[in-house]
């Protein structure tokens, strides 16, 4: 008689697992290694990979398109400025609170953008992006529309010497990178994640689980502009500089995001991991070409939307359905030993 | 009296906005598409003009008969070559291939303008004034007010009393029983983005003699029209006028007690009103 | 016998992975009416979306007047004059009760049917010309959709369960106007769950069960146990 074993994990995503943690050893230990602006560069790497797999989840998981995470990033930065210039609080004491602080600022905003539908919502974004950026504007003590710097005594006191700041700033941008990629992987295994999956595939089968949708993309929403927020400070800590046109850039911090996210393949956990190597891959070799760049991987976006709308990771999976980051369950049939 | 006349500044900067509303109405309205590139393809419109006005040296306003046809076609194209794959119930597709619209315009414009600001120069007309007792009224912002009552009453009566209108509205309501009747779907959504840029090419011609524009203006010009159609209602498109009005008085008011409060006192405003009626204050369209 | 004018062969169709119909054959002659029954789920509807051009076929499995039109657009398979009353009327909310029978003739195909002829197959139509379509009852907006048909002159007319969800003495009055519509040239396919007003109003019936044509008969001698064998599979 056959049994049969309901599983998530396949040899190939067991052996995926078993990569990406010797991928994490030798990352962490790139300090060690690497040059200086090589670490930088790595540094921005993790950083655009959390953005990515943060709005991911947001559009891609949860329908909420957004055109206006910058919100999120810019805030994160200048609150981690603030408290550290007027608060007096040490950065890495800072880092916490800055991201409860962009959770808490997600609930109000998210209260008036979710009676905005679909593609409405998306502007309603921008709406609010544009008020974070005037506002901060505004603020005088912070340079008002010119911005400020970090004061060399805080930066100083972050770690002794240039190396080990930059180290602690690239472990940082590390660490976040892990605890983004682990919340998207395990929110989506959640309850509630499968929810907002069955629901982008069919309302009614969402519905039927018993699950509060508009609840769930509530909680999405908060706990990725939290996140996004948190990334935004260590952006702006490496930046060490601030002001509301970088804080607040569209083109930096959502349409450079949405286009890793397009490419690799949107609504899949493994889409913006590609899309992030394929755009710093791009980046490092055609940079130079300022406006050129931009418009091609504005083009590069729209072709893959119209001809292969689940990316460069849909193009490899195929119709397999292979998952390096396994979320649907098999079914599958076990020879009986002990029955 | 200052106030009064700040007011009345506002309600004809309103004018401006509701055409930067009606393209974005007028599809959404048919579609269900929302055009993220919209604010773009005003701008663009803009260095068009610039450029027919540099090259054969005419007016702005001249400028329109070469820019609203142009416009027309390039959006009746854009629809028909890329937008119709894009038509379904998901909507994250039209979305991002918009996006990257934005993007390409945006890019495109900084190689062939620079990113320096530019104006259309459209001669005495733009200082004149009427003054009626204590109050003064530019012509300029009078004219486009009246052009947006125009266009948008144009608007109306081709929605509701041609055969077009009622081609849109049919292929609105039921897009399969639509084509029955021998619509062909991918040709009725092609002519009202046609038609939609060319109303846009009004509103970036107004624009572009109104202030000054830079490839990166756009954005900011989707985000006015898009609150002028949520503030006026959806699917109401005097109402969108209102919204417009709403819009460029709260604009001109803020400015009036900071000048960096213009366009963040707009938003706020925006945000009150979808606070407190989040249909808009005329809706009609469920 | 009169000509054959819509032939189809071996129709394969459906909705993605859903397939609906295997191997479909069925002919109407000119000026012929055709009764399509089944039960609910025979693939009835479907048969009618794909002669009308709403699901894509291979272009050779529905011949029209002796061309294929299996892989054309709804809009091109109207103007060729195919005319369909779709299931559940389906009435342009936004439109009137005249502008939705104008939005059926603006295709223009010349033939004796106009506004004119409309207002006096169903008089209570004229009354309510300018009240939006769906604010009227459902036999008067069976009325319009049938109107709406009509006015594209269609050399076929395919009729998908214009009697569902209506009284029986609409159903009645719908049916009674029948005649006055297919008597001058125009051919028919009707499709009914009511079987015994399908028979009256055709000359030959298909019996579709399951996506396949169980049986196909002239409606005058085809005997009730035989159809429900069809029907059933019993």
């Amino acid at each position: 008689m056959n049994n049969h074993e309901v599983s998530r994990t396949t040899r190939l995503s067991t052996a995926a697992m078993i990569v990406l943690a010797g991928i994490l050893i030798v990352m962490a230990a790139a300090p060690w290694w690497a040059g200086r602006a090589d670490l930088r560069l790595f540094g921005e790497i993790f950083l655009y990979l959390s953005l990515a797999s943060l709005w991911n989840l947001l559009a891609g998981y949860a329908g909420l398109v957004s055109v206006g995470q910058q919100a999120y990033v810019g805030f994160g930065g200048y609150v981690l400025f603030a408290l550290t210039m007027l608060a007096g609080i040490s950065p890495l004491a800072a880092l916490p609170i800055v991201m409860v602080l962009g959770g808490l600022i997600a609930v109000p905003v998210a209260a008036l953008l979710f009676r905005l539908r679909g593609a409405y919502f998306a502007i309603g974004t921008w709406v609010m992006a544009e008020v974070f950026r005037l506002s901060a504007a505004q603020i005088t003590v912070m340079g008002g529309g010119s911005g400020t710097s970090l004061p060399a005594s805080i930066v100083k006191s972050m770690a002794d010497g240039r190396s080990a700041r930059e180290a602690l700033a690239y472990w940082l941008a590390l660490g976040v990178a892990v605890l983004v990629l682990g919340t998207v992987y395990l929110f989506l295994r959640s309850r509630q994640g499968v929810a907002l999956m069955a629901l982008r595939d069919n309302e009614l089968a969402a519905k039927s689980l018993g699950i509060d949708i508009w609840r769930s993309k509530f909680v999405v929403y908060v706990v990725t502009g939290a996140l996004t927020t948190l990334v935004g400070a260590l952006i702006f800590m490496q930046k060490l500089r601030i002001s509301p046109d970088a804080a607040f850039s569209t083109n930096d911090w959502t349409a450079f995001v949405i286009f890793i996210v397009v490419i690799g393949g949107i609504g899949t956990v493994e889409g913006p991991i590609i899309g992030t190597l394929v755009y710093f891959a791009l980046r490092e070799t055609l940079a130079d070409l300022g406006s050129v760049y931009l418009i091609a991987l504005g083009a590069v976006a729209i072709l893959i939307m119209l001809k292969a709308p689940r990316g460069l990771w849909g193009l490899i999976r195929g119709t397999r359905g292979i998952e390096l980051f396994p979320l649907s369950r098999r079914v599958r049939a076990t020879t009986n030993k002990d029955t | 009296m200052d106030w009064i006349n700040a007011t009345i500044q506002g309600t004809l900067l309103g004018g401006l906005y509701a055409l930067f509303a009606a393209g974005l109405s007028l599809i959404f309205g048919i579609m269900r598409l929302v055009n993220i590139a919209h604010g773009d393809l005003i701008v663009l419109s803009a260095y068009l003009a610039l450029t027919v006005t540099m090259a054969i040296g005419v007016h702005p306003f001249l400028a329109l008969v070469f820019v609203v046809p142009a416009m027309a076609v390039l959006g009746y194209a854009l629809q028909r070559t890329v937008l119709n794959r894009t038509m379904g119930d998901d909507l994250l597709p039209p979305l991002l291939v918009t996006f990257g619209f934005s993007v390409i315009i945006q890019n495109a414009l900084q190689i062939g303008y620079t990113a320096d600001p530019q104006k259309l120069k459209a001669g005495a007309i733009e200082t004149a004034s009427l003054s009626i007792g204590p109050i003064t009224v530019g012509v300029l912002p009078l004219l486009v007010f009246i052009a947006a009552i125009v266009v948008i009453g144009a608007l109306q009566w081709m929605f509701y009393k041609t055969a077009l209108g009622r081609a849109f509205r049919a292929t609105s309501d039921l897009q399969d029983i639509a084509q029955l009747m021998g619509l062909n779907r991918a040709h009725v959504f092609g002519l009202a983005m046609g038609l939609s840029l060319a109303v846009t090419a009004l509103a970036g011609v107004f624009l572009g003699i109104r202030t000054s524009f830079d490839p990166a203006a756009g954005g900011s010009r989707l985000i006015f029209g898009f609150e002028a159609v949520i503030i006026g209602g959806l699917g109401n498109i005097w109402g969108t006028l209102a919204g417009g009005v709403i819009l460029g008085v709260a604009q001109t008011l803020g400015a009036k007690l900071n000048p960096g409060f213009q366009v963040l006192a707009g938003h706020i405003v925006f945000l009150l009103i979808l606070a407190v009626r989040p249909r808009g204050l005329f809706p009609r369209m469920d | 016998m009169s000509e054959t004018i819509l032939s189809i062969s071996g129709l394969d169709a459906g909705y993605g992975d859903f397939q609906a119909l295997y191997r479909v054959d069925l002919s109407v002659n000119a000026g012929e009416v055709v009764a399509v029954i089944g039960a609910n789920g025979a693939g009835k509807t479907t048969l009618m979306r794909s002669v009308s051009g709403l699901i894509k076929t291979a272009p050779e499995t529905v011949v029209w007047q002796n061309q294929g039109i299996g892989a054309l657009r709804a809009d091109q398979i109207a103007a060729k004059g195919i005319a369909l009353v779709p299931e559940g009327r389906q009435l342009f909310k936004s439109l009137s009760v005249e502008e939705n029978l104008i939005i059926g003739g603006q295709l223009g195909r010349k033939g004796p049917w106009n506004l004119r002829r409309i207002y006096d197959l169903f008089p209570i139509l004229e009354e309510r010309r300018d009240v939006p379509a769906t604010s009227l009852s459902g036999g008067q907006q069976q009325m319009v959709a049938i109107g709406r048909a009509l006015m594209s002159n269609p050399d076929l007319l395919l009729m998908d369960e214009i009697s569902l969800g209506l009284a029986p003495v609409i159903i009645k009055s719908i049916y009674d106007a029948l005649p006055g519509i297919v008597g001058e040239g125009l051919a028919a396919i009707v499709v009914e769950q009511d079987i015994a007003k399908a028979l009256s109003v055709s000359s030959r019936v298909y019996c579709l069960q399951e996506g396949r044509v169980s049986l196909t008969g002239a409606s005058h001698d085809i005997s009730r146990e035989a159809i429900s064998r069809a029907y059933f599979g019993v």
